[in-house]
């Protein structure tokens, strides 16, 4: 398993030699049940590998994997993050201002959010948050049976985020189907990519709606993404764009991130009771739980020039796909990096990407993640699950549909 | 090079770095529990907040001048973000003072 490495020290001459070739398919559906084994065998083929099922290049180590989210200027966002190239094909909604653009233009736009998703405005929601957090927890526990993903993992955030945002209560229940299609939408032409764009358009019509100033309360972060229309750092045909990027990015992917945590935490009982011996681990047993599962699985990148990764030449124009599940558990960089950990520090994992494309609103998916995950150690004794876990199926996200709980 | 972590309770622990390293890294890599650094050092999060009085660091950035504004613990004139300090052979035998919140 080490042959690739070897070749690698004997550079320059191995920058000629291809990286190795895998025919796996990454986007389908035994894939996604359990990607792990695979994960292990992409690290072990090399730092670099080229996959035949779509012509394009792949990295699965922390340390790769790293280099591309931090080198911006050779690997591009603006052709786009996942499979399609948009210097070859119309993308299927207008690109995302942050997402899908490279500095210095994406800084602009990014600094609006940024600022008004910083430390300070959470310091400020936390109370608002935290009581919300409780009650959900309160009301659960009377029912005692629950599903921990329709009723915690999606309902928690679906009670905070939209209305932090400042959207009608009216159509929410399009949010979770708009980020789905969003991110499989990143994967190939297959079936789930195909079946979300066929069920599109009222998903689409309703986000594009709830963007406009008119449909926003005054005070949420979608008017502040407006107000900074008047302040000139944006345009006013952009505001919706960036509330679009809230509404997409915002929701689904804390859903997959509580729902990664809650399924952990009813699996390993240490863990669990590691947490309840000491509740302010809450933000450490989510944050692990990102680093574990990583609900985010993948993303692209579009090489800008020839570049050498591995002792082996990428050509310009190449897509590149980066498995931050993989570099999160990679044994190369983390110890135990299949243990599920509450102790451990998950600092450096790439579950939120890194670099200037790094999450932007992780600290509000921290703060949710913490107070649920809190508010469950110190009110809830025990969590069983009762029934089969099932899965959720998506070209980018990883998650369950369903998970049945008791929970006393 | 060493540098030497102080916590609020007066104990201190002296770890040793790398140049190049952050005062972040420094401190995460060596078991700081002081020290979150939950987004891996790329100033957004406010996590590594640190008190150092000392004119070996660098200036401030405008961005870690906003960030300092969130921080769990009061911000001070000393106080700065770890992950915004790359270490230099200069800095050596730093002395580091840890707030008592980081969230």
């Amino acid at each position: 398993m080490n042959g690739i490495q070897d070749t690698t020290a004997t550079a320059p001459m191995a920058a000629q030699t291809p990286p190795p070739v895998s025919d796996f398919d990454p986007f389908s559906m035994d894939f996604f049940r359990n990607p792990f084994p695979v994960h292990e065998y992409l690290r072990n083929l090399g730092p670099l590998i080229y996959l035949s099922a779509y012509d394009v290049y792949a990295v699965a180590r922390y340390q790769e994997v790293h280099r591309v989210l931090h080198d911006w200027e050779t690997f591009c966002s603006s052709r786009g993050v996942g499979l399609s190239d948009f210097a070859k094909e119309k993308p299927w909604r207008a690109p995302s201002l942050v997402l899908e653009k490279d500095p210095p233009e994406h800084d602009r736009a990014r600094q609006v959010l940024s600022k008004i998703l910083s430390p300070v405005t959470m310091k400020k929601l936390r109370e608002s948050f935290q009581a919300a957090a409780e009650r959900k927890v309160d009301e659960l526990l009377a029912r005692r049976s629950i599903d921990g993903i329709t009723d915690l993992a999606e309902a928690f955030p679906m009670s905070v985020f939209p209305d932090a945002i400042g959207v009608p209560s009216e159509g929410r229940e399009h949010l979770l189907p708009y980020a789905g299609l969003a991110f499989n939408a990143f994967g190939p032409s297959n079936e789930l990519r195909n079946e979300a764009i066929a069920k599109a358009s009222p998903h689409i019509a309703y986000v594009t709606e709830q963007c406009q100033k008119h449909n926003l309360s005054p005070t949420g972060f979608g008017a502040q993404i407006h107000a900074a229309v008047d302040t000139g750092q944006i345009t006013a045909e952009e505001a919706p764009l960036l509330v679009r990027s809230l509404l997409t990015a915002g929701i689904d992917t804390t859903v997959n991130g509580i729902g990664a945590a809650i399924y952990a935490l009813a699996r390993f009982d240490d863990q669990w009771d590691a947490l309840k011996a000491e509740p302010q681990l809450a933000r450490a047993a989510f944050e692990e739980a990102i680093r574990f599962e990583s609900p985010v699985q993948t993303f692209f990148r579009t090489t800008t020039r020839d570049v050498e990764i591995g002792g082996h030449v990428v050509p310009e124009g190449s897509k590149v796909l980066m498995f931050l599940g993989a570099a999160n558990r990679d044994p190369r960089h983390w110890s135990e990096p299949d243990t599920y950990d509450i102790r451990r520090s998950a600092s450096g994992h790439v579950g939120f990407g890194s670099g200037v494309h790094m999450c932007v609103g992780q600290l509000v998916a921290r703060l949710e993640g913490e107070l649920i995950l809190g508010a469950l150690a110190r009110k809830v004794s025990r969590i069983r699950i009762t029934g089969e876990p099932v899965r959720a199926f998506n070209n980018t996200l990883r998650g369950l549909k369903s998970l049945p709980l008791e929970i006393e | 090079m060493d540098i030497v972590f102080l916590s609020p309770d007066g104990s201190e622990r002296r770890v040793v770095a790398r140049e190049g390293m952050s005062i972040m890294a420094a401190a995460t890599s060596n078991g700081i529990g002081g020290i979150v650094g939950e987004c891996g050092g790329n100033a957004m999060c406010a996590t590594c907040h640190i008190y150092v009085d000392d004119d070996r660091l660098p200036p401030l950035s405008p961005e870690e001048d906003e960030l300092l504004e969130g921080t769990a613990d009061e911000r001070t004139e000393k106080s700065r973000l770890g992950c915004q300090i790359a270490l230099t052979a200069e800095m050596d035998g730093l002395r580091v003072l840890l707030p008592e919140h980081q969230i």
